[in-house]
């Protein structure tokens, strides 16, 4: 595909370029950075770390309706999104491009998610690729790097001077169209290559996930996973920051005669989660919400989709108010089972 | 399935009749017998014994059932539902003529093909009957297929029995029937005692027979261990699983035993396979 660049200041030009588009950029609510409507592209800066809430939510929003209807009658109205209404979302870094890969499997399984899918069919998707890591990331132990491609129709470099746009797919072509990039030589496309390698020299934290699938599941009754989930406040925060979790509840709800059914963001980290109508609870306590959340992300969702449920982001470590740390946890699970295995 | 393109859209089904087969009040169990309000569905619908269903109330929301009807009984669903929560409860204060929501069917089901030639043991506790019964009608409506069918059956008193007036029509069409209660009751000619118990006094031979359980979780944990005992191998026992559910489709996240999704991968499993997930008995 093509090489585009554009200078700094033109960052707001561009963006005024794409009027078929509805754009998506990183915003500032409160304390909050995350994804929203770019209402004013000079206020644009794609100078920051990474969005305190991962962009999942401009595919799978934190409330959905999925249809509406009137109290007391049987008509019923899908609310499923326009895959025909373009979106681009600006400045996404690549880990977050990935964990939409990941959760695609979920979504595509068997009976596909018309909501999820339509919104994803309708997005391009370009990257803002990573110079300097965050202390917490490890994503090249999932697949990931901080220049990955995966997952994004264009991949965007700051060179320091300029912008250095490669696209990857049509959708990326036509975006650099619309935006109007001039095109970019070989020295960009050199510069960006080397920053990539460079900045994959920086992440900090790793995991060799080699082997844990496998072993996870035999630590199902062990007192391992207690250090943890003893600290732990079921607050739930790892789970609703997290780009690959994608839990939801289903909920009617009214006003008047005005219904809706609707799904919200869930957590398998809070007890009401699984507790059953007779009040048994198969998850009651936190260490066997701790041991789910890990595992699924570790063993049960490879085990279905070959595929780690986890790109490394490092927000559920930023974020946990008690310090819990899966890259911790993954690397004490592997001594755990060295131990058993001594006194075995 | 409903609409091909969006799993989320139920069926609007008429409730054609709605009985209690449990004494009124908390816990109890109503049967709803419905049919679609648009009555082409059917030339779509097609369930298998063990499918399951979200069954619900517009403005109140929808629950995980399963399907209490064979798909030999031509016509209509049957859905045996427990008062316990708010959906159920919204359920049980409706009665012929009014509509419900059904989206379904769900989930896996009896390897019924398979076990043909084979005798089938069902043994149930409670509400726990609701998913064998469609096994046993469907055998009932193919007994050419397959070998003898026996029905094991108990709840705590004789009242708490679902589908009573059904064991009378087995024993006359020459199934075995054992039903039981848990406790003494005055002019109660069958077994007093747990469903386990049961069991071990009728003791079915394991050669070329396949068990299905289902009812409480330590009904099915000391069936099982009663199978094994008379020699069944884990492969011959089947159970279904339920656990908290909101999408029915393997999205939401909430019903996974270990790596399996109950709504999806379920909610019928051998016990060769459960016995390998360790969370299939919390």
């Amino acid at each position: 595909m093509g090489d585009y660049k554009f200078a700094k200041d033109k960052l707001a030009e561009a963006l005024s370029g794409l009027t078929d588009y509805e754009v998506f950029a990183p915003a500032a609510v409160g304390d909050v950075l995350r994804f929203k409507v770019v209402e004013d592209p000079a206020s644009v800066s794609l100078d920051y770390d990474n969005t305190t809430v991962p962009p999942k939510e401009l595919m799978f929003p934190q409330t959905e309706t999925l249809f509406k209807y009137r109290l007391g009658q049987t008509d019923i109205e899908p609310t499923v999104p326009d895959a025909s209404a373009k979106r681009a979302v600006v400045g996404i870094r690549p880990c977050d491009a990935l964990a939409y890969t990941i959760v695609d499997n979920l979504y595509g399984w068997d009976f596909p998610d018309p909501y999820y899918q339509q919104r994803r069919e309708a997005t391009t998707l370009v990257g803002l690729a990573c110079s300097d890591p965050c202390a917490n990331c490890f994503c090249p132990s999932v697949g990931g790097a901080p220049a990955s491609e995966k997952g994004l129709d264009a991949l965007i470099f700051d060179l320091g001077d300029a912008y250095y746009v490669k696209t990857l797919t049509d959708k990326g072509e036509e975006f650099a169209k619309a935006a109007g990039l001039e095109a970019a030589g070989d020295a960009e496309a050199k510069a960006a290559a080397k920053q990539g390698e460079e900045a994959l020299g920086k992440v900090q934290r790793s995991i060799d996930t080699a082997g844990i699938p496998e072993h996870l599941p035999e630590l199902y009754d062990d007192k391992f996973w207690e250090q943890f989930s003893d600290r732990c406040l079921s607050c739930g925060i790892c789970t609703f920051l997290c780009p690959t979790c994608h839990c939801f509840d289903i909920q009617d709800e009214s006003e008047g005669f005005d219904s809706r059914r609707a799904r919200m963001w869930d957590t398998c980290m809070f007890a009401e989660y699984t507790r059953h109508t007779s009040g048994h609870n198969p998850r009651p306590t936190r260490k066997e919400r701790t041991r789910n959340r890990i595992s699924h992300k570790y063993s049960y969702f490879p085990e279905k989709f070959d595929v780690i449920a986890c790109v490394g982001c490092g927000r559920c470590i930023n974020n946990c108010p008690v310090n819990i740390d899966i890259v911790d946890i993954l690397e004490k699970s592997k001594q755990a089972g060295a131990k058993e295995a001594k006194t075995a | 399935m409903m609409d091909e393109s969006n799993p989320y859209l139920p069926y609007i089904v008429k409730i054609e009749d709605a009985w209690y087969e449990t004494p009124v009040g908390d816990r109890a169990v109503k049967t709803f017998k419905v049919s679609f309000v648009d009555e082409k569905v059917w030339d779509t619908w097609s369930h298998e014994p063990g499918n399951c269903a979200m069954v619900g109330r517009l403005g109140i929301g929808e629950s995980m059932f399963c399907i209490s009807s064979s798909p030999t009984e031509k016509g209509y669903l049957r859905f045996s539902i427990m008062k316990a929560g708010k959906v159920t409860s919204a359920l049980h204060e409706l009665e012929a003529g009014d509509t419900m929501t059904v989206r379904g069917p769900l989930g896996n089901s009896f390897p019924m093909a398979e076990w043909e030639g084979k005798n089938i043991v069902s043994i149930g506790g409670g509400i726990g009957q609701a998913p064998l019964r469609p096994v046993i009608n469907y055998v009932r409506a193919n007994k050419e297929k397959y070998g003898d069918l026996s029905v094991l059956y108990g709840a705590r008193t004789s009242d708490l029995h679902c589908f009573k007036t059904e064991f009378d029509e087995f024993t006359k069409e020459g199934t075995a029937c054992h039903l039981a209660i848990d406790v003494e009751e005055e002019d109660w000619p069958h077994f007093v005692g747990f469903v386990p118990d049961l069991l071990m006094k009728v003791a079915p031979e394991p050669a070329n027979t396949i068990a299905v359980t289902c009812g409480p979780p330590i009904l099915i944990k000391f069936v099982t261990q009663g199978l094994e005992k008379l020699g069944f191998t884990p492969d011959q026992i089947y159970t279904t699983l339920e656990e908290r559910m909101k999408c029915g489709i393997g999205k939401c996240g909430r019903c996974n035993v270990g790596h399996l999704y109950v709504c999806k991968d379920g909610p019928v499993f051998s016990y060769a396979t459960l016995k390998e997930i360790p969370e299939a008995f919390a």
